[in-house]
């Protein structure tokens, strides 16, 4: 490469705390990186990329602790160097950007005044300075009224703009390396595009050294120089991503390459009463139509994806349908009787017939109870089950999601992974037996491969026990996967309403197509030619 | 100096108190519960043998106690001295009998009061949280007219109206206490309702009870346990100054609230007798504490 290396880190050993044991979450890896270089560190969750993230600032969180190898940033061991210097380092020199800009912004402070902390309390520059520098980089991540933009507080600018508005914050004192860790994680599509364009726009322009943690390859393929992949702490390969991307060494990189590749077949068109049709519906909050007259059918056997940006209204149909929220005119049919409006005056059978799984499993078990209660409630309060009868059909279910009944059945919600939480909420939907399961964003918070066997096994359930799905996501690629029809929601007016395979192949709408054109590939040149094509970049 | 070498005596045994308590735990404890006791502080071990002290005292007091409750024995204010080891108080009452029937009427009716108090107040604070809308604002605001009115003028007032005995004071007392955990508890499930297994289980068509009881009351269980060791010490000091009043807990009965205030006059004379009660008060409520603050750790995780 021939530039100065910036970020050495030899042998490096990682160790997290469980009760009184400690075990390796980073089990030696090396890592070089360049000045001005984007490496990609991939993999999936609990690979250790976020802790060898925040180990190049020389910090290791609660209960970790780092036991071996050596840091070496620009010619100090941060291994060894008093604290004092390690925070002097920190946010002048080395930034970070989080996951969720949102949780990770204080709330009470408008967002210049948080701006600036960083370069005033390093004495890189004064106040007035450091306002004017933010209306800058304010404008160079466009942000709109970049004049202005810095005097709202959190909560009144949107998801992908705070994002911005994180990263703007982490150029401030023009550090030498800035870690991203799944910047673009929990943005839509259409709003990840512009994050990734800023991000990488002001990456090349000013010349810092970048870590960018993501378990998404598409997104890694247009930010990176350099990928390397990790599996359980370990380094599986390491490439500069077009020989990465166009020939994986190792299997478990081509697993992961591969990982996008599942799609069942479209299931013939339903035929009979529909299982669940919503018939014009309008709903809303306060004064505000959230949903307009919005009309579609779910039958048996069939996977609905009902796709959009957030905001679209695509919650609110799921609320509406569940009965959370009476809509203000329409009607909800099951099986081709008319549902009462609110979930209250519903009989117990209509609201068994009826399950949702939800986006955030972490809310939506109690982490107070086993999950035997947790599995077992539904079937004990609809089908009157009681004893060994419950018991047995606890047990059956756990089998069913693909969990060792014997070692799970006592466990608390905080003793599984991300996944098998999410199957515990597809396991407590089953329960019920019923015939429609609403899926709320069920994938978004997994990763990647994680995401795979959940849609897999949905698929397999659905074939096995002849259920409805309603499928809300935002990401395209889940669609592809899963879906039978698609409807897609803006602005709460359905779009667009479809086959899958029709809808894919020639979109009618341009929000449709746009929606399309933001699923990021593999291909590395994808963000440009994109970018290009739609003329907002030179 | 004799106070210096007390301190540190107390000190060492309550150490060695809480080291042999912890150690008997261990080895009584079911083999499901020992990990719980492996990591017990050794506060809260002392915590324990001391409630458990106090609990043996008030459920044995007529066995253990040399005298009888009220007995006049001999002359007022005697000195500590065979056969009366803490000496007598201003009627010639032993000492350190009433001290330890006073355990069995103090805890008891205060760990009585508060347990009312905290069922009467979670059950009440969580229901007005789930329900919302016009039943929680008008139970709400009851509880705030109550709580304007000052604690103990208000305890006086009720118990002027509805008469005093043990019974009364028991429901007065945690009548108003009551308004304090219903407070507590309801701004803690507020935060509790909106989570979506909440949503889950009303959408599964479970009643009231069942949410309180199964869904919200674990989670809330934490900060409500930390207020229990807080409430039980105000309660204590309620009935006290209840007593000094002369509407609590009536004679002949002991209490060490109205055991300090008889024997006051005592002080004056650098006599430490009146202050035994007061002093077993506060062991107890150190005590209480110690514990709960180890189940508040535990539950919440702070450990890990």
């Amino acid at each position: 490469m021939g530039r100065d290396i910036l970020l050495s880190i030899r042998g490096l050993r990682i160790d997290g705390r469980s009760g009184d044991a400690w075990h390796p979450i980073v089990k030696g890896v090396d890592l070089t990186l360049h000045r001005g270089e984007v490496l990609g560190l991939i993999g999936e969750s609990g690979a250790g990329k976020s802790t060898l993230g925040l180990a190049a600032m020389g910090f290791a969180r609660d209960g970790c602790r780092i036991s071996g190898g050596t840091i070496n940033f620009d010619g100090i061991d941060l291994r060894t160097a008093p604290e004092a210097i390690r925070r002097g380092l920190r946010g002048k020199r080395i930034a970070y950007v989080a996951q969720s800009a949102a949780a990770s912004f204080n709330p009470a402070h408008r967002l210049i005044d948080q701006y600036c902390e960083a370069p005033v309390v390093h004495g890189v520059m004064s106040r007035e300075k450091a306002e004017g520098d933010a209306v800058d980089l304010y404008r160079r991540m466009r942000l709109p009224n970049p004049e202005d933009i810095g005097f709202r507080y959190p909560h009144q600018v949107s998801g992908g703009q705070l994002q911005r508005a994180m990263t703007a914050m982490a150029m401030a004192c023009r550090p030498d390396l800035i870690i991203f860790d799944e910047p673009t994680t929990a943005l839509d599509v259409t709003t990840q595009i512009e994050v990734l364009a800023a991000i990488r726009d002001i990456v090349r322009q000013s010349g810092t050294a970048a870590i960018y943690i993501t378990h998404d390859l598409a997104v890694v393929a247009q930010m990176a120089d350099r990928i390397k992949v990790l599996l359980r702490g370990d380094e599986v390969e390491e490439a500069d991503t077009r020989s990465m991307l166009a020939a994986p060494r190792q299997a478990y990189t081509r697993s992961l390459w591969a990982v996008r590749s599942f799609a069942r077949a479209e299931q013939p068109p339903g035929t009979g009463t529909p299982v669940v049709s919503v018939r014009n519906v309008t709903a809303g909050y306060g004064a505000v139509d959230v949903l307009k007259n919005v009309s579609f059918d779910i039958h048996a056997r069939r996977t609905v994806a009902v796709v959009g940006e957030s905001g679209s209204g695509k919650s609110t149909a799921a609320r509406v349908i569940a009965g959370l929220l009476p809509p203000r005119k329409g009607q909800v049919l099951m099986g081709g009787k008319t549902l009462p409006p609110g979930f209250r005056a519903r009989s117990r059978d209509e609201l068994r017939q009826c399950q949702m799984i939800y986006q955030m499993a972490d809310t939506a078990l109690n982490p107070k109870l086993r999950l035997r209660e947790l599995i077992g409630r539904p079937a004990e309060m609809y089908l009157g089950l009681k004893g060994r009868a419950l018991e047995t059909r606890i047990r059956d279910l756990l089998a069913l999601i693909e969990l060792e009944p014997d070692t799970y059945i006592d466990r608390l919600p905080s003793e599984l992974s991300g996944g098998q939480k999410q199957r515990i909420g597809i396991a407590r939907a089953l329960a019920a037996e019923p015939q429609l399961i609403i899926c709320d964003e069920v994938t978004s918070a997994l990763d990647q491969i994680v995401q795979e066997d959940i849609l897999k096994l949905l698929d397999r359930l659905q074939g096995e026990l002849n259920l409805a799905y309603m499928f809300i996501t935002h990401d395209l690629a889940t669609v592809k996967s899963i879906a039978d029809e698609v409807v897609v929601m803006q602005q709460g007016t359905v779009v667009e309403h479809g086959p899958k395979g029709a809808l894919f192949a020639r979109p009618k709408q341009d929000y449709t197509r746009l929606l399309l054109s933001s699923v990021p590939e593999m291909d590395p040149d994808w963000l440009n030619r994109l970018l290009a094509a739609r003329g907002e970049h030179a | 100096m004799t106070v210096l070498v007390s301190v540190i005596v107390g000190l060492g045994l309550s150490f060695v108190i809480g080291l042999a308590a912890r150690a008997a735990l261990r080895a009584a404890a079911p083999a499901r519960h020992r990990p719980m006791f492996r990591d017990m502080p050794l506060t809260a071990s002392f915590g324990l043998a001391v409630i458990l002290a106090y609990v043996v005292v008030a459920v044995l007091a007529p066995v253990i106690a040399p005298f009888g409750e009220g007995e006049v024995l001999g002359d007022q204010y005697l000195p500590w001295a065979a056969p009366h080891y803490l000496g007598t108080d201003k009627l010639g009452r032993d000492m350190l009998t009433r001290l330890i029937y006073g355990a069995r009427n103090t805890v008891g009716i205060a760990f009585a009061t508060t347990a009312l108090a905290f069922v009467a107040g979670a059950v009440l604070g969580i229901w007005a949280a789930l329900a919302g809308g016009w039943m929680d604002q008008g139970l709400s605001r009851l509880v705030d007219a109550l709580m304007a009115i000052p604690a103990l003028i208000f305890s006086l007032l009720l118990l002027t109206i509805f008469g005093t005995s043990v019974l009364t004071l028991i429901l007065v007392i945690a009548a108003v206490d009551a308004t304090r955990v219903y407070r507590l508890a309801r701004s803690v499930a507020q935060g509790i309702v909106v989570m979506d297994y909440i949503e889950a289980a009303r959408l599964r068509g479970e009643g009231n009870w069942h949410l309180i009881r199964r869904e919200i009351l674990p989670n809330a269980m934490a900060p409500l346990a930390a207020e229990f060791g807080l409430r039980f010490c105000f309660v204590f000091l309620s009935i006290s100054a209840l007593s000094f009043l002369g509407l609590g807990i009536k004679p002949p009965t002991a209490d060490w609230g109205s055991m300090v205030r008889e024997n006051a006059t005592l002080i004056t004379f650098g006599d430490i007798t009146p202050l035994l009660p007061a002093g077993a008060i506060a062991l107890l409520t150190v005590a209480v504490n110690f514990v709960v603050d180890w189940q508040l750790q535990r539950a919440s995780g702070l450990k890990e």
